[in-house]
């Protein structure tokens, strides 16, 4: 059952609710919307205590931005467990099917290889030449703001993975995901968080309290190696997907 | 104060389209855009809840932007278990399904 339930556009037409139980799911739901909006409107709003509490020690965190404060500072952790379910989940993905392995011609002895016997229209080239750079500068940017504005880790790493999908999608790159070199890109930000705690533990004896004089470069330091690694995983999440035999041809009806 | 509300109420209401959409659709593909459209509304609510005044509290901007990257992760993972599973499933069943029809 559970094989036939997932991706065929005839099978789960067949499948189909009846029209009597859509409507009465949707009475059920609009219901349940009226009460939650209603919970909303009517519950007192709850006293700012620790927004004051985080604003109030903002200058001891080394950043001027409220958010990257709690992020990287007082919330760490967050930000630590985050870039270690992003692995596990790359770790997951990683399993490279047999006939992907044969289907690209790609050299697949370096992490990122050109074939340039594939045809790329010279339009979307001539519009990569400059959209690529501009994302890394914008994505280097991003990272760098993160210390005064709205901005940081996963900004930047989200449009580096962005210059990524470009490049993949255009046709003439291919990434290999199972080299050394890219384990290490993968890796890169879990590994400088885990020292930089274990630092922090020898240094000052709590695991992530940051000296105060250093904390600013501290912070961007990891979210340098986070930036990597975040935008590495993601487009491993892509190019893995799109990667497995056929799916555009599977997913038609 | 009221810009918020209008938020949250917004909030509320993908959250019901988005659990109206994973109970009722059966392809996976629209059910993983209905959760992750619900998941939205529940980033909205908490980003409008923020906003206390003159003062905007970081902390659920910060927990959302985790939450955001998480879903992210999720999302991919649920996609290519279902690829997975649907590829295995063809190879496995052609011919069941060859006696079906």
């Amino acid at each position: 059952m559970f094989r036939k339930l997932i991706l065929s556009e005839s099978l789960s037409s067949q499948n189909e609710m009846t029209l009597l139980t859509r409507c009465a799911l949707a009475l059920v739901i609009s219901i349940l919307t009226i009460g939650l909006s209603a919970a909303l409107i009517l519950s007192p709003k709850a006293e700012p205590v620790l927004a004051i509490e985080a604003l109030d020690k903002l200058a001891l965190s080394g950043v001027e931005n409220p958010v990257t404060a709690v992020l990287l500072n007082f919330r760490s952790y967050d930000t630590l467990l985050e870039i270690a379910v992003l692995l596990i989940v790359a770790v997951t993905m990683s399993t490279p099917s047999n006939k992907q392995m044969n289907q690209s011609a790609a050299d697949t002895s370096r992490w990122l290889s050109v074939n340039d016997a594939q045809f790329v229209h010279p339009i979307l080239t001539a519009l990569l030449r400059w959209l690529i750079p501009l994302g890394i500068l914008l994505s280097g940017y991003l990272l760098w703001t993160g210390a005064y504005l709205p901005g940081g880790a996963f900004q930047a790493g989200a449009v580096l993975t962005g210059v990524g999908v470009a490049l993949a999608v255009a046709g003439r790159h291919h990434f290999t995901w199972h080299l050394f070199i890219a384990r290490f890109v993968l890796t890169v930000g879990l590994i400088a968080f885990v020292a930089m705690a274990a630092g922090n533990a020898l240094a000052t004896g709590i695991v992530l309290q940051y000296p105060i004089e250093h904390a600013g470069l501290i912070i961007l330091l990891v979210e340098l190696a986070a930036t990597i690694s975040i935008a590495a995983i993601l487009l491993m999440l892509f190019t893995q997907i799109t990667a497995l035999p056929n799916t555009s041809e599977r997913l038609k009806p | 104060m009221t810009h918020d509300l209008l938020f949250s109420i917004t909030g509320v209401v993908l959250i019901g389209i988005g659990l109206f959409g994973s109970v009722a659709s059966t392809h996976i593909i629209k059910k993983l855009i209905a959760i992750n459209i619900m998941g939205l509304g529940i980033f909205m609510i908490f980003l409008s809840t923020a906003r206390h005044g003159m003062i905007t509290d970081p902390i659920p901007h910060a927990v959302v932007l985790t939450g955001i990257v998480v879903a992210i992760a999720g999302t991919s993972l649920c996609l290519w278990l279902a690829l997975k599973i649907h590829l295995l499933g063809e190879d496995t069943t052609e011919e069941v399904n060859a006696n079906d029809v």
